[in-house]
């Protein structure tokens, strides 16, 4: 896409958890209105690669341009105002809080994300459910409603971990629906995820990631010549 | 009826009522200690020493600068919130990472240098401070007569207390609270300033002491002890309520003053270990605290 701008730019990115080091090295980008899925084995480094983008790791080293801005120093509550969302592997519901208390969480970072009665006509059950507290959610209801938080906030940039695992066939083709919706309407996603029947049809490309590197690159169109690679690395 | 089971009414409520003031300052510290160790996981043994701060600082509004006991309720605990945010800053923010044991010895270290910074000045005599004109004098109730002064400290205490339940539990600023207590790594994710709101959650927690440290000095004697003396009843209540729970600690700690209060009119011996007592039989039963939930 030779027209695109880069919303994320990821150079040699190293990262730690302490004394274990976890990425060694991570090269890739993001287009504006690109989605771009992370996939590999577990235990490769992708939920680190996004906790590391949010400022969530412990030391880092390399470059992350966010936006045009170099943010690899920046703690993590100023990355969210350059239009960052993000929906952990975890789901990070908080039980303490309401449904709508956890919805209404995430500050206000721009204008123009979506209002609330769109994030309820797109997810009805989180209307229903949002006297509840945030423990009583069932997964799916959990999942949605970790989707549904980060859209009211005007970040552009999503970042999703696993948004597919553990979910019934219903609620997988649901969120597949929201992905695509989200698409149409401009936002820039990262999709991290294990599910590759999930991921391929919603990705523009594909990142192969191993040992907490970038082993491959795969575009849309490619899919059918780079098959061993799929295989070799996911087994799919 | 002038008796309640065999003991004089005036003595029984008057004792009642005393009771009640204690656990309005048992309410407003133990409140404090749960706020900030729901938000830091610290053990503030510096509390103590902060309460006797807030009553220290408005003796000495009023002998140095003439300002008034009204000012003071004001001023006092904004001093001794702004002396948190300097402790927070310069020392409690490096052991967050580490085992509560490590703030809860700085803690006590700083409380000891306080009161001792004050013992040397002012010695432990205890220094009066008068109770305010408006508060001079007491209702008539027909049972009872109720000292203006000490329905002004249940009052104002309650108020503040309920004020600071109803802030973290139900306005968006306490969703914040709460969010960045339970997870304040996501919360940050989430683009809230979590390190910032850390800092005021101790101002404010150590704020509330100073407050409960104004409220007290009409009505005890101001003296660089009456911190330490106060604080060992104020964590037996933190510990029978369960760290960490706010409305558990509110209800604990006027509670629990009732029983004092209640233990001098039948048991008069046992008036100052009943609170330990109950303690005990808590942890055998609960040992997470009335409130408090298992971990
Ligand atoms: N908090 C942590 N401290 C130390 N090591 C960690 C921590 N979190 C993850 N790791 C290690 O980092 C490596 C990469 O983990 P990561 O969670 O990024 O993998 P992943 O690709 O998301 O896989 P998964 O499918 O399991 O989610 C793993 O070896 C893991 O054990
Ligand atoms: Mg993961």
């Amino acid at each position: 896409m030779a027209t695109a701008e880069e919303y994320l730019r990821v150079t040699g990115l190293h990262a730690f958890y302490g004394e274990s080091h976890i990425l060694h090295g991570m090269d890739f980008s993001v287009n504006r209105g690109e989605c771009v899925t992370l996939l590999g084995r577990n235990g490769a480094g992708r939920t680190t690669t996004l906790k590391a983008i949010l400022g969530l790791t412990g030391k880092r080293t390399g470059s992350i341009m966010l936006n045009g801005r170099e943010v690899i120093g920046w703690p993590a509550h100023k990355i969210a105002h350059l239009g960052v969302g993000y929906c952990p592997e975890e789901r990070g519901i908080y039980a303490s809080l309401s449904a709508e208390e956890n919805l209404m969480l995430p500050p206000q970072i721009a204008s123009g994300g979506v209002s609330v009665d769109e994030i309820y006509a797109m997810f009805p059950n989180l209307q229903e459910r949002r006297k509840s507290q945030g423990s009583r959610l069932s997964g799916g209801e959990q999942q949605m409603l970790a989707m549904a938080r980060i859209l009211r906030t005007g970040a552009r940039l999503l970042l999703l971990d696993e948004i597919s695992e553990g979910l019934a066939p219903v609620i997988v083709q649901k969120l597949g629906e929201v992905i695509r919706t989200l698409k149409e309407s401009g936002f820039t996603i990262i999709l991290v995820e294990q599910n590759f029947h999930f991921a391929a049809p919603l990705a523009d490309r594909m990142y192969i990631v191993e040992h907490g590197r970038i082993v491959a690159e795969i575009g849309r169109d490619e899919l059918e010549q780079k098959q061993a690679l799929l295989h070799e690395y996911l087994g799919v | 009826m002038s008796e309640i089971f065999g003991i004089p009414i005036q003595a029984f409520m008057g004792q009642l009522m005393l009771g009640l003031v204690n656990g309005s300052f048992y309410a407003t510290l133990s409140l404090g200690l749960a706020v900030i160790f729901g938000m830091l996981n610290i053990i503030n043994f510096a509390h103590g020493a902060l309460y006797m701060a807030g009553a220290m600082l408005a003796w000495m509004g009023l002998n140095y600068f003439g300002i008034g006991y009204w000012w003071s309720l004001l001023l006092a605990p904004l001093g001794v919130g702004l002396i948190g945010i300097v402790i927070e800053r310069s020392m409690l923010q490096w052991l967050y990472k580490l085992d509560h044991l490590y703030g809860l010895l700085l803690t006590f270290g700083l409380a000891l240098i306080l009161e001792g910074l004050f013992r040397d000045l002012y010695g432990v005599s205890g220094l009066p401070y008068s109770i305010p004109e408006e508060f001079a004098g007491a209702y008539n109730l027909g049972f009872m007569f109720l000292p203006k002064y000490r329905a002004w400290v249940i009052l104002a205490s309650l108020l503040v207390c309920f004020a600071t339940w109803f802030v973290i539990e139900k306005t968006p600023l306490g969703a914040y609270l709460r969010a960045a207590t339970e997870n304040p790594k996501l919360t940050q994710a989430f683009g809230i300033n979590v390190p910032l709101m850390v800092m005021l959650t101790y101002g404010f927690g150590v704020a509330l002491a100073g407050f409960a440290g104004v409220l007290a000095a009409p009505a005890m004697q101001v003296s660089p002890l009456m911190g330490s003396n106060l604080i060992i009843v104020v964590f037996a209540v933190v510990v029978i309520g369960g760290m960490g729970s706010i409305l558990g600690s509110i209800v604990t700690g006027l509670g629990l003053g009732m029983i004092e209060g209640l233990t001098k009119v039948f048991y008069p011996e046992a008036s100052s270990t009943v609170v330990f007592i109950i303690m005990a039989i808590v942890l055998l039963v609960r040992p997470a605290g009335l409130f408090g939930r298992e971990k």
